[in-house]
């Protein structure tokens, strides 16, 4: 069955690809773009026009310890797949250092309306960077202790580089400046909405799937009706909310002094709510129908009341799947909330949107960055909330 | 006896489920085609605007505008998604199998709002962010699905296949796609209902579709509008997941039903 083995010249051919491709948007890719304001668009820089020698050195440096980490010859594999691992923290800093600098340099003596943008190779190698080191994580099978690690290590470079001055004359981090209160409003209303729909999701949809388990009639007609909730797009279920709830808030008047209006945050988190209910009821239902039955009699066998075994055996055993009922949920929710913009309630969507309006490039990235951030660090932290609360033994 | 009984109330079960359907497809078209018979409706519903109807369109063309996205983006999606969910389970690109799977599960955290925003920049306003953010993101429930329903055939059903002579195009063709089949199409499914969403907000970046009435309703408070594009979108999207539901259990074998 063996095929005949040839020689193979490269160990780590995931490495490898993503270095072509790194060098090959470094050559044709621009790194950052120079526009004389901020309506105009920029003249595309590319990475050795933006760089000193000794950045481009420092790069090319780098460049050649990853092509010996991704050869096949010259390391131990384990030492190839720390070192890889290892340049990608130069490499994450490098990036915005280099991308810092050239701000600066570019917009000394340039009018106080020029402006500096990251340009495709400046993500490119970011995105480089993340997926080199996420594949030698793999390879390496470090454990959750190891990964966090590294995410800290990460974020400590990145904070360095936020920190100071380096990165401020970019463009948006300027917009960032001049919306910093607005920045911070919207990010607390961001998660107070994803917070607010999320308690009272739970409240709901854990009761609803312990129901679903006990009354196998009920689970099937439960299911289709919260699945159309899931189907239906967000934006439609929104509009479809004002015309009932501005009627609602009109009729009854103490409703409507409590702020339940058509538009704003009434609407958002009814829709957030029903949106939420099908994966944690879902996952309530089969992570109680996952518990063994030699479970159940074990505990029935032990005298426990049926209370007693809810509480005792049912729930945590099932708590690792409705964890992760509630993990897709919130990154759900995350995301939905930019949606919510539209009708007023808020939220890091309300930059986006006006941004799309203005055609202002980097008031949609303020908007859009730190949301897909925030998404990817809750579904994160979760998961590792998720692999605690597995028993041990089975983790 | 029960399994008589049983297959008799499945049957009941699914004609039921094919007038839902009917009814359903039939108010579809007859909402596209006839919303503007309903103007005196809305005249009554909403006696405070001037102009109850959107009309600065045909719902017939915002839909089939709106199909069209999807349908573009989403052959996209599932031509690269099957290709490269084939790819890494095949022996030449087994080495970037995990690599491809946590790209799929993390790009799916990114709010599809945001991956279109973000699209604006490198791709300008209209049809053209619209079309990359929903073919790179209905990308990975494809990706995601290829790879796990390629990864839930027996090991001995390939070992049979390869005892009984097959080449390996045979086996793929005629074992593990059928096999698979009823999987994929389930990331499929996922991947398209996400699509006709996020083709909603793609009207605020300037792509056409059954958005366009709803965003200008939002904007210039006209609740009539809105509620004319929330219907349509929202019958498109119920109507295409069970269709798609039907697709898949046509694709069930044996005891998976």
């Amino acid at each position: 069955m063996a095929l005949p083995e040839r020689r193979r010249w490269v160990g780590n051919r995931v490495l490898a690809t993503l270095l072509i491709a790194a060098v090959a948007s470094v050559v044709l890719l621009p790194f950052a773009s120079l526009s004389p304001n901020r309506l105009v668009s920029g003249q595309p820089v590319m990475l050795w026009q933006a760089l000193a020698g000794w950045q481009l050195a420092a790069f090319a440096l780098i460049g050649l310890l990853l092509l010996v980490a991704a050869l096949a010859g010259p390391l131990p594999r384990r030492l190839a797949l720390w070192l890889s691992l290892g340049a990608t923290l130069p490499l994450l800093a490098l990036d915005l250092q280099a991308l810092g600098a050239y701000a600066h340099g570019a917009l000394a003596d340039a009018s106080p309306a020029a402006r500096v943008s990251q340009g495709a190779t400046f993500w490119i190698l970011l995105f480089a960077s993340a997926l080199i080191a996420i594949d030698a994580l793999q390879r390496l099978r470090l454990g959750p202790a190891g990964r966090a690690l590294y995410g800290v290590a990460a974020l400590a470079v990145i904070g360095v580089c936020f920190s100071g001055e380096l990165l401020s004359p970019l463009s948006i981090m300027r917009e960032f400046a001049n919306q910093r209160d607005n920045f911070i409003d919207q990010l607390v209303r961001h998660l107070l909405l994803v917070g607010g729909a999320l308690l009272p999701a739970l409240l709901v949809g854990l009761p609803l799937g312990l129901l679903a388990n006990r009354r196998a009639r009920l689970r099937n007609g439960l299911f289709s009706v919260l699945n159309v909730f899931q189907t239906l797009p967000s934006i439609a279920v929104f509009g479809l909310l004002i015309a009932p709830l501005s009627a609602l808030g009109r009729a009854v008047p103490w409703l409507g002094e409590l702020g339940v209006s058509g538009i704003g945050v009434a609407p958002a988190i009814i829709a957030l709510v029903l949106y939420s209910l099908l994966p944690i009821v879902r996952n309530t239902y089969s992570g109680l129908a996952g518990v063994s039955t030699g479970a159940l009699e074990a505990a029935r066998g032990m005298g426990m009341t049926p209370r007693q075994i809810l509480w005792r055996v049912e729930i945590p055993l099932a708590l690792p799947v409705i964890l992760s009922g509630l993990r897709i949920v919130t990154v759900q929710a995350i995301g939905l909330v930019v949606v919510a913009a539209l009708i007023g309630a808020g939220g890091f969507g309300t930059f986006i949107f006006q941004g799309l309006g203005q055609y202002a490039i980097d008031l949609v990235l303020l908007g859009a960055i730190p949301t897909i951030v925030l998404a990817v660090i809750a579904d994160f932290a979760l998961q590792i909330l998720v692999s605690l609360s597995r028993p041990s033994g089975t983790r | 006896m029960s399994g008589a009984a049983r297959s008799a109330r499945q049957w009941r079960a699914a004609s039921a489920g094919n007038g839902v359907l009917f009814v359903l497809i039939a108010l579809l078209i007859a909402l596209t085609l006839g919303m503007a018979q309903l103007e005196p409706l809305f005249r009554a519903l909403f006696p405070d605007l001037g102009n109850p109807l959107y009309a600065r369109d045909s719902f017939l063309n915002l839909m089939l505008a709106h199909i069209g996205l999807v349908l573009v983006s989403s052959l996209i999606s599932v031509t690269i998604g099957i290709a490269a969910g084939l790819f890494v389970t095949r022996p030449v690109g087994r080495e970037f199998e995990p690599m491809v799977s946590s790209l799929a599960a993390i790009g799916q955290t990114f709010p599809p709002a945001a991956v279109l925003a973000i699209a604006v920049p490198l791709a300008g306003f209209g049809f053209a962010p619209t079309i990359i953010a929903l073919s790179l993101y209905g990308l990975l429930p494809v990706i995601q699905n290829t790879i796990a329903g390629l990864g839930t055939v027996p090991q001995t059903t390939l070992e049979a296949a390869r005892g009984n002579g097959m080449s390996r195009w045979q086996i793929l063709r005629r074992v593990e796609l059928p096999l698979a089949m009823r999987v994929i199409i389930a990331g499929i499914r996922v991947s398209v209902i996400i699509n006709i969403g996020t083709a909603t907000i793609g009207s605020t970046v300037g792509a056409k579709s059954l958005g366009t009435p709803l965003i200008a309703g939002l904007v210039g408070n006209n609740l009539a509008y809105v509620i004319q594009g929330a219907l349509l979108v929202g019958l498109l999207a119920i109507v295409t997941d069970l269709l798609f539901e039907r697709l898949e259990r046509r694709y069930s074998f044996g005891g998976q039903a």
